[in-house]
């Protein structure tokens, strides 16, 4: 296969603005991790937490996340299926309104234009601009699998498709809303209805954007990275089915103790604690797949952030499920231990594996060799350390603030008021703050060795970079 | 396997694996919530001010920091209220239950301060409350409510409204809608009254005789939970001037672990006897004798 026909323009493209807007998304969380500690941060009425704190998860969501699944999704999807892109135009509109729609999103969160829901804050107007960017997206994929040279679809394409159905009925679903103007909008549904709805929205968020899409790019970045199989077909059927069929159930472990009907709580908590086994179902295969290759883990610095990565995914399935349990919910809940957890899901399993994918990648797409392992190293030990404080803070944090809101005294009374509570979290919140300027910097390691290696890396010979 | 070789086949399937947990848990319960079975009769649509209030709130990311709905445990209960029925949620579209408590709970928060509270701290929450992380939002009190556009939002949700509400709203700030609202909320059951705490048995001061350098270390308890309302100094502000002579200790422990919310006074009682004792005792004894510094 000719690499000419392949088009890498448009992977490039994506590749560079979702690290601009992961770049962001990390600059706007050290900065509300600062504004938690030091009020005086907050300048309103544009930069308070509130209003930044949707931007950052958005930045960090949508522009990194989805934007790097894009390029990684366009790349794999010509190679999977032998064939350029079905459409070249479309992909480069795309590209085009993507970042249309993320600047759109940035100024409207700024200015207050919100509907108020985790992960959805979008008003409609910009919710129609997602929607339009999906289809797009959806229709250049389908078409080319649809037109593939390739008979049999490899795993990442069927998590690559489960991915474009998910996230389509998800959103369409949860953005139903009734306008009053350009800028506001009041959600169809009310109440625990509501509630209901968008955290079926809200994990499933999780399920169709953090989970099978960087599930698609482990399958195919591990083994092209190892240079060895996938250990079980068989084992990825399985997970693979299990797992977007359980999912689903799962999205009213965020309710629990609340007013949504105790059944849908109950089949939540059981199917979270269900959905550890096609988690470990993947975790396994990426192990299993390593036999053999573990000395791999310290010649190739793919391999380490590609293991390391499903090895935080082993753990966010673990701990994940333990907090959907309605007793350990009724403790930890609402507390500091909830960031810890989803920032391991968001800068450990995610993001390793991005990373890992886009130094598999950018080698290739520029003719480069990388421009150096060692900064490659650096940056690995800068996001792995800046990550696990944040976790590990936030967890310890979260175990004293639920200690001391559930702790009574003798004659039955409340131990500690609200404020004593929180006083003892500022320490946390500082060494949280700091963790993110070590995985910052681990982020300007990583952008500083791209921008080398697309200036100054040594050129390789057309024909030996695309032999892997 | 054939599907592995079909696209179209393969998303056919997907749809229907995710569209069983889907309709079970999703789409069903639409049958049951929202409806007879879980309404409550004096659960009331928001005022125009109120709604206006709510949208500040949205607007502003408040559900970053704070939920609006308590759990049936016994320290939520304990901390914020009456545990929150389905009933109550009716109105609100959408649901700002939150995920996060870095604030406390809101969901019974009408009713608990007096306005002039409200205002004080929404200006300058870190100055009011020592310790406190909020923002400052200062800035509501400079910008005014638009009665029209409000007029356009009642219809859109379809609550009830009359002329008076509507003009009423002229020349009111955000400030005033979102107090409006906080003062709302979790306030259309009679809640406050069901769990009063009681006091049972004959009250006795365990402290009775304490010596000044005791009651020391416990100004902080005062500075805490009252000085915002009644001075660092016991000189008054939003309640009045504390004076220790003027009240007998168990009525002082009454107010204060009951409160008097007909007139501002929030209860105590989730400090738990012992520390209500020690503000009883500092606030009768220590300003004694003392030139009021």
């Amino acid at each position: 296969m000719e690499k000419a026909e392949y088009n890498y323009d448009i992977v490039r493209s994506f590749v560079n603005w979702s690290i601009l807007w992961g770049l962001v998304a990390v600059l706007v969380g050290v900065l509300i991790a600062f504004q938690l500690v030091n009020p005086d941060l907050n300048f309103a009425p544009f930069l308070t937490y509130g209003r930044l704190r949707p931007l950052h998860t958005n930045a960090g969501i949508f522009g990194w996340g989805i934007g790097t699944f894009f390029a990684l999704f366009y790349y794999m999807v010509q190679r999977l299926c032998r064939r350029p892109l079905w459409s070249d135009g479309l992909a480069k509109f795309q590209l085009w309104f993507f970042n249309a729609t993320i600047i759109a999103a940035a100024v409207t969160l700024l200015l207050g234009y919100n509907s108020s829901k985790e992960y959805h804050e979008l008003e409609w107007p910009v919710d129609i601009m997602v929607v339009i960017l999906w289809v797009i997206f959806s229709v250049n994929i389908t078409m080319t699998i649809v037109k593939r040279k390739e008979e049999p679809m490899y795993i990442s394409l069927w998590y690559m498709l489960a991915t474009l159905v998910g996230v389509a009925v998800l959103y369409l679903v949860n953005a139903a809303a009734v306008p009053v103007s350009l800028f506001k909008s009041y959600s169809a549904f009310a109440g625990t209805n509501d509630a209901n709805v968008q955290w079926w929205f809200g994990h499933n968020a999780v399920a169709m954007v953090l989970t099978t899409p960087p599930l698609a790019v482990f399958y195919y970045f591990l083994p092209k990275s190892t240079g060895v199989p996938i250990y079980s077909h068989r084992l990825s059927i399985i997970a693979f089915w299990s797992l977007i069929f359980m999912y689903l159930w799962t999205g009213a472990h965020h309710l629990l103790w609340t007013p949504v009907p105790d059944w849908i709580q109950t089949l939540a908590m059981a199917f979270s604690v269900m959905l550890i086994a096609p988690s470990w179902g993947s975790v396994f295969n990426g192990y299993l797949s390593m036999k053999g290759q573990w000395h791999q883990m310290r010649d190739n610095y793919l391999v380490k952030f590609l293991i390391l990565g499903i090895t935080f995914y082993g753990l966010q399935t673990l701990q994940g499920p333990s907090q959907a349990v309605r007793s350990f919910s009724a403790f930890i809940h609402y507390s500091e231990w909830v960031p810890g957890h989803v920032h391991m899901g968001a800068m450990g399993w995610v993001s390793l594996v991005l990373f890992a994918a886009i130094y598999y990648l950018v080698p290739k797409i520029y003719d480069r060799k990388l421009y150096s392992i060692g900064l490659a190293n650096l940056h690995f030990w800068l996001v792995l350390i800046g990550q696990l404080i944040n976790s590990l803070s936030m967890w310890v944090a979260g175990l004293q603030q639920a200690s001391m809101w559930h702790s009574l005294n003798p004659d039955g009374s409340l131990t500690y008021t609200f404020m004593e509570t929180l006083a003892e979290i500022y320490p946390y919140w500082f060494v949280r703050a700091l963790s993110g300027i070590i995985y910052l910097a681990g982020v300007v390691v990583f952008i500083y060795n791209l921008y080398m290696t697309v200036r100054r890396g040594k050129e390789v010979p057309v024909a030996a970079a695309q032999t892997t | 396997m054939i599907w592995e070789k079909n696209p179209v086949l393969l998303l056919v399937l997907a749809t229907c694996a995710i569209l069983v947990g889907t309709i079970i848990t999703m789409v069903l319960p639409f049958a049951w919530v929202n409806t007879e079975a879980d309404s409550i009769a004096s659960v009331k649509p928001y005022t125009p001010l109120e709604l206006e209030g709510r949208d500040v709130y949205i607007r502003e990311g408040c559900n970053n920091c704070h939920t609006q709905t308590v759990r049936p445990l016994v320290a939520d209960v304990l901390r914020y209220g009456d545990y929150s029925k389905s009933g109550e949620f009716v109105y609100d579209r959408p649901f700002l239950w939150g995920s996060r408590r870095t604030g406390p709970d809101l969901a019974r928060l009408g009713g608990k301060y007096p306005d002039e509270w409200h205002y004080k701290h929404m200006q300058d929450p870190a100055g009011f409350v020592p310790g406190s992380n909020m923002p400052a939002y200062a800035f509501l009190s400079g910008k005014t409510v638009d009665p029209e556009y409000t007029r356009k939002k009642m219809a859109a949700l379809n609550f009830p409204y009359t002329e008076d509400q509507i003009t009423g709203l002229a020349g009111k700030t955000e400030m005033d809608a979102i107090i409006a609202y906080m003062q709302k909320l979790g306030s259309d059951i009679p809640w406050r009254e069901a769990v009063a705490a009681e006091i049972v048995g004959e009250l006795v001061n365990p402290y009775a005789g304490v010596d000044h350098a005791t009651m020391e270390a416990w100004e902080h308890l005062y500075k805490e939970n009252c000085a915002a309302c009644h001075g660092e100094h016991f000189e008054g502000g939003i309640g009045p001037e504390l004076d220790g002579a003027s009240l007998e200790e168990n009525d002082l422990f009454e107010i204060i672990y009951n409160g008097v919310p007909e007139n501002g006074m929030p209860p105590y009682s989730s400090l738990g006897a012992d520390k209500v004792w020690k503000i009883v005792n500092f606030v009768k004894y220590y300003n004694i004798g003392e030139d009021h510094q």
